[in-house]
């Protein structure tokens, strides 16, 4: 865009030089690790590598839970987001540090946890077991339990945040036009805060691909079945470093890809 | 559909308690400073807040009755608000938005379209929110409550977020537009042009209560507060008349034209009926007296004059005047009024 | 208010997260010496026992342990752990360190062979290695890249057996706990494993004939300092050998 005129072009103050000097060793810290990642990838055997049967299944399986985990992560979250957000209730201030617990829990202690719930002789798996004999520890559907209750967290955090900052009176119009509390829910109040919902759940997706320790613990660790990219990862460090690199490099690139094409659009506020 | 309350809310340490009324076709102001209540009083009859005690009653619906027991939800009452900054749906076209009431609750969206049309909002149907101006948005508001056919109006300082100009040329179409509305409307309002302009009566509601009310051309002529007064322009002094003599509370006499009157008063007094002089002024006027300047204030294109009293009194006067006379704070001067243009009511 | 209470917890919790971790560096004072030894899981109670002994013979000497699967502590060792002194559960995890440069002269101190765990009531039934073919039951072991794991392929290989496992574990203990908490029907784990749990699990021998005998090595790291030889003799001397066997270790 030219202009002839002479338009005054914003001039930015500049940084302050503690932020910027600061700044560049935060961006050095997180980065270097990754540059130290992809310096040390064996490219040229890559493909090789990543087309072997047990790094497919780990990929396949890794999307699969994570998409899984994290639309649970949605359905559950997202209601108990707005009780907490909307509804005065004895006891919401511990209903809320609860939901935050997984996010300051170890998660092979989460993983634990899970198993003394869900276990065979779990609290709730007791049951599943003896009347259905269902058992979710070293099940796919355990898998997507452990990431989701990591994961979660983050889409109750971000979505209760944005319940509370939107102005209430959307939703008080609305219901002096008539609308019942679930067409005000679904045609105002979600509209609404889509944006944050959106990037919610996509940080919940991110770590439920990145889960770990919760689950090795609760659903165990086996190709096909439970093994996802990070176990995958764990187990070739101890055969082969490069195939190790290899996946790690795979798991960096899908998040890398998905997050950065829809940060823009969904983290900054509506387009 | 007539309204009829009797609204007691207790928060805290202020208590509410008020009874309003309105009548199908009637517009009703609710008129008072901020932190009156008014806002209250529209979201307790819209049944977005529930009372402490007392009864809402619209049409023959009891909506509200805390001793009975009784609470329809806001979503189930035909009350239709018109918010202050008009609360469109910002991800919803202006269509949408008028026909989300019709469409929430089943009727058919023939209202909302008429209501487009007569508010000469209709081409302005695929537009959104954010793209219109101030007064398209409070006319799109309008047509939005109005679609869903509501018993009553309920209309939170309409026209607070215009611009003065904008609000001068949108408060005649609104009195238009409520003129031609049949059911009731209430709206409230600390702006007392607001409510000169567009209601039929007027309530005024101060510190939580009723204070006054009466029909617009009552409540303006004789204000009996000194809230009203001060917001009308008039200066309101209360004494006790004898003969034609009204001795004011405070201190201070004057004397007045009605000679019947004989009980507690309320004198008012326009500022422009005062003159004022450098020297002892001769001519019919029955009050005359010196006195010092305490305050000058300039408004729009008169000066307003403070005067020690007693009775302290407001003089307008014209800037040229004012130059003069040499006015400045502390400055002696003549004030002159005369008794005919003090009017004086029972209090 | 609440901001500033919320950051106070989090103040707190971060203080005691760092406290927690400094409490296993303390800086050892110039008449203190602090040995690290990084041993194979299974030899987990054993070890530790020893280096209660060691310290009381030795005063002057601090143990520290670091217990995981031998291959995890090959990898760690290679990258450069800080460590003195590595006894693995097998000869292949030991290899990897020597090839790596990073051990000298490795000694086979003790061996250890395979047993089943069951819950404590053996709530499937199982009472053969045969059994863990069964469709009903669930079997755990380790994975293949650590010592256990290998020798678990072993054995079932050896007895021409066909199991089906429900999850490889990272190391031995990991699939004892399991067990151990009734998640799992049996696990393939070592026999000191078995004694190691106690009441906890049931064990069922396998036969010697059909059973996998583990060789652990113990060797020195490069830059350790001479008390980690004298470690090393100690476990190798009568007094580590008779802790060991107490375990159920059997003699290389």
């Amino acid at each position: 865009m030219t202009s002839t005129t002479a338009e005054p072009r914003r001039r930015q103050a500049p940084a302050p030089g503690v932020v910027l000097v600061l700044a560049i060793v935060a961006l050095a810290f997180l980065g270097l690790p990754l540059i130290g990642l992809l310096l040390a990838a064996p490219w040229g055997q890559m493909t090789e590598l990543l087309t072997t049967p047990a790094a497919l299944e780990a990929l396949r399986l890794s999307l699969v839970t994570s998409i899984l985990a994290a639309a649970l992560a949605v359905v559950l979250g997202l209601p108990l987001a707005w009780l907490i957000a909307r509804r005065e209730f004895p006891g919401r201030n511990i209903v809320r540090g609860l939901v935050l617990i997984p996010l300051v829990l170890p998660p092979v202690v989460g993983g634990v946890t899970l198993l003394t719930a869900f276990g065979r002789r779990g609290l709730v798996g007791q049951y599943l077991f003896d009347w259905f004999g269902i058992q979710l520890p070293f099940s796919t559907a355990g898998v997507v339990l452990a990431e989701a209750f990591v994961a979660m967290p983050f889409l109750v955090i971000t979505v209760e945040g944005a319940l509370r900052s939107i102005d209430p009176r959307f939703e008080e119009a609305a219901r002096t036009l008539g609308a019942k509390p679930s067409r005000v829910l679904l045609r105002v109040t979600a509209p609404l805060i889509a944006p944050s919902l959106v990037a919610g759940a996509l940080l919940a997706w991110a770590r439920a691909l990145g889960e770990f320790g919760a689950t090795i613990t609760f659903a165990g660790n086996f190709p096909g079945v439970t093994q996802t990219l990070p176990l995958a990862v764990y187990s070739a460090l101890e055969v082969s470093r490069e195939e190790a690199i290899a996946l790690s490099v795979v798991l960096l690139g899908i998040s890398f890809a998905v997050l950065v094409s829809l940060r823009g659009r969904f983290l900054g506020g509506r387009g | 559909m007539s309204v009829s309350a009797r609204i007691v809310t207790r928060v805290g340490s202020f208590t509410l308690d008020a009874s309003i009324t309105c009548a199908p076709g009637e517009t009703v102001a609710l008129l008072g400073p901020n932190g009156a209540g008014k806002s209250t009083v529209l979201r307790t009859i819209a049944g977005l807040q529930s009372l402490s005690a007392g009864c809402i009653t619209v049409g023959d619906t009891v909506v509200d009755d805390p001793a009975a027991g009784v609470f329809v939800p806001a979503e189930r009452r035909r009350v239709g608000v018109v918010f202050q900054d008009y609360a469109l749906f910002p991800h919803m076209t202006v269509r949408e938005n008028v026909e989300f009431g019709p469409r929430s609750t089943g009727l058919p969206v023939t209202a909302a379209r008429h209501w487009l049309e007569v508010l000469g909002v209709a081409h302005l149907a695929d537009r959104r929110p954010p793209q219109l101006s101030g007064g398209q948005s409070q006319r799109v508001a309008l047509a939005r409550a109005l679609a869903t056919e509501p018993h009553l109006l309920l209309m939170d300082e309409p026209l607070a977020a215009l611009d003065a100009a904008t609000r001068m040329e949108v408060r005649g179409h609104l009195r238009h537009h409520l003129a031609e509305y049949r059911q009731g409307t209430l709206l409230v309002t600390h702006d007392p042009l607001d409510a000169l302009v567009l209601a039929d009566r007027i309530v005024v509601l101060e510190d939580g209560r009723v204070t006054q009310e009466g029909t617009t051309a009552q409540v303006a002529a004789q204000p009996r507060t000194d809230y009203l007064a001060a917001l009308l322009g008039v200066t309101l002094l209360r004494g006790r008349a004898t003969g034609g003599v009204v001795a004011c509370e405070g201190g201070g006499r004057l004397v007045v034209s009605d000679t019947t009157v004989s009980e507690e008063v309320i004198a008012l007094v326009r500022p422009q009926a005062i003159s004022l002089h450098r020297e002892r002024p001769e001519g019919s006027a029955r009050n005359t007296w010196h006195t010092t300047v305490t305050g000058l204030e300039v408004q729009g294109d008169q000066v307003r004059v403070s005067l020690a009293g007693p009775p302290p009194l407001v003089a307008a006067v014209t800037p040229a005047a004012v130059a003069d006379l040499g006015i400045t704070l502390g400055a002696e001067v003549w004030a002159s009024l005369k008794a005919t243009d003090i009017s004086v009511h029972p209090a | 208010m609440r901001v500033r209470a919320d950051l106070a917890l989090l103040a707190a919790a971060l203080a005691s997260g760092l406290t927690a971790s400094c409490s296993s560096t303390e800086a050892p004072d110039d008449t203190t010496t602090v040995l690290t030894v990084s041993a194979a899981a299974s030899l987990t109670d054993a070890f530790t026992e020893i280096g209660d002994a060691y310290t009381s013979e030795h005063p002057d000497t601090r143990v520290r342990f670091n217990f995981a699967g031998s291959s995890t502590l090959a990898e760690q060792i290679s990258a450069g752990a800080p460590v003195d002194v590595f006894a693995a559960a097998s000869p292949a995890a030991m290899q990897t360190a020597v090839g790596a440069g990073t051990v000298r002269d490795p000694m086979l101190f003790t061996a250890n062979s395979l047993a089943i765990a069951v819950p404590a009531g053996n709530p499937a039934d199982v009472a053969t290695l045969a059994d863990l073919t069964r469709d009903d039951v669930t079997v755990i072991v380790c994975a293949t890249t650590v010592p256990c794991g290998a020798a678990t392929e072993d054995l079932f290989r050896a007895n021409g057996l066909d199991v089906a496992p429900a999850s490889l574990e990272p190391d031995v203990r990991a699939v004892l706990t399991k067990v151990v908490a009734d998640e799992a029907d049996a696990g393939v784990v070592y026999r000191t494993d078995v004694i190691a749990a106690g009441q906890d699990v049931e064990g069922i021998s396998i036969p010697d004939d059909a059973n996998v005998v583990n060789d652990y090595p113990i060797a020195v790291t490069v830059d350790a300092p001479a008390e980690a030889q004298a470690f090393v003799d100690f476990v190798l001397g009568d007094k580590g050998q008779e802790i060991l066997g107490a375990w159920g270790f059997a003699s290389p």
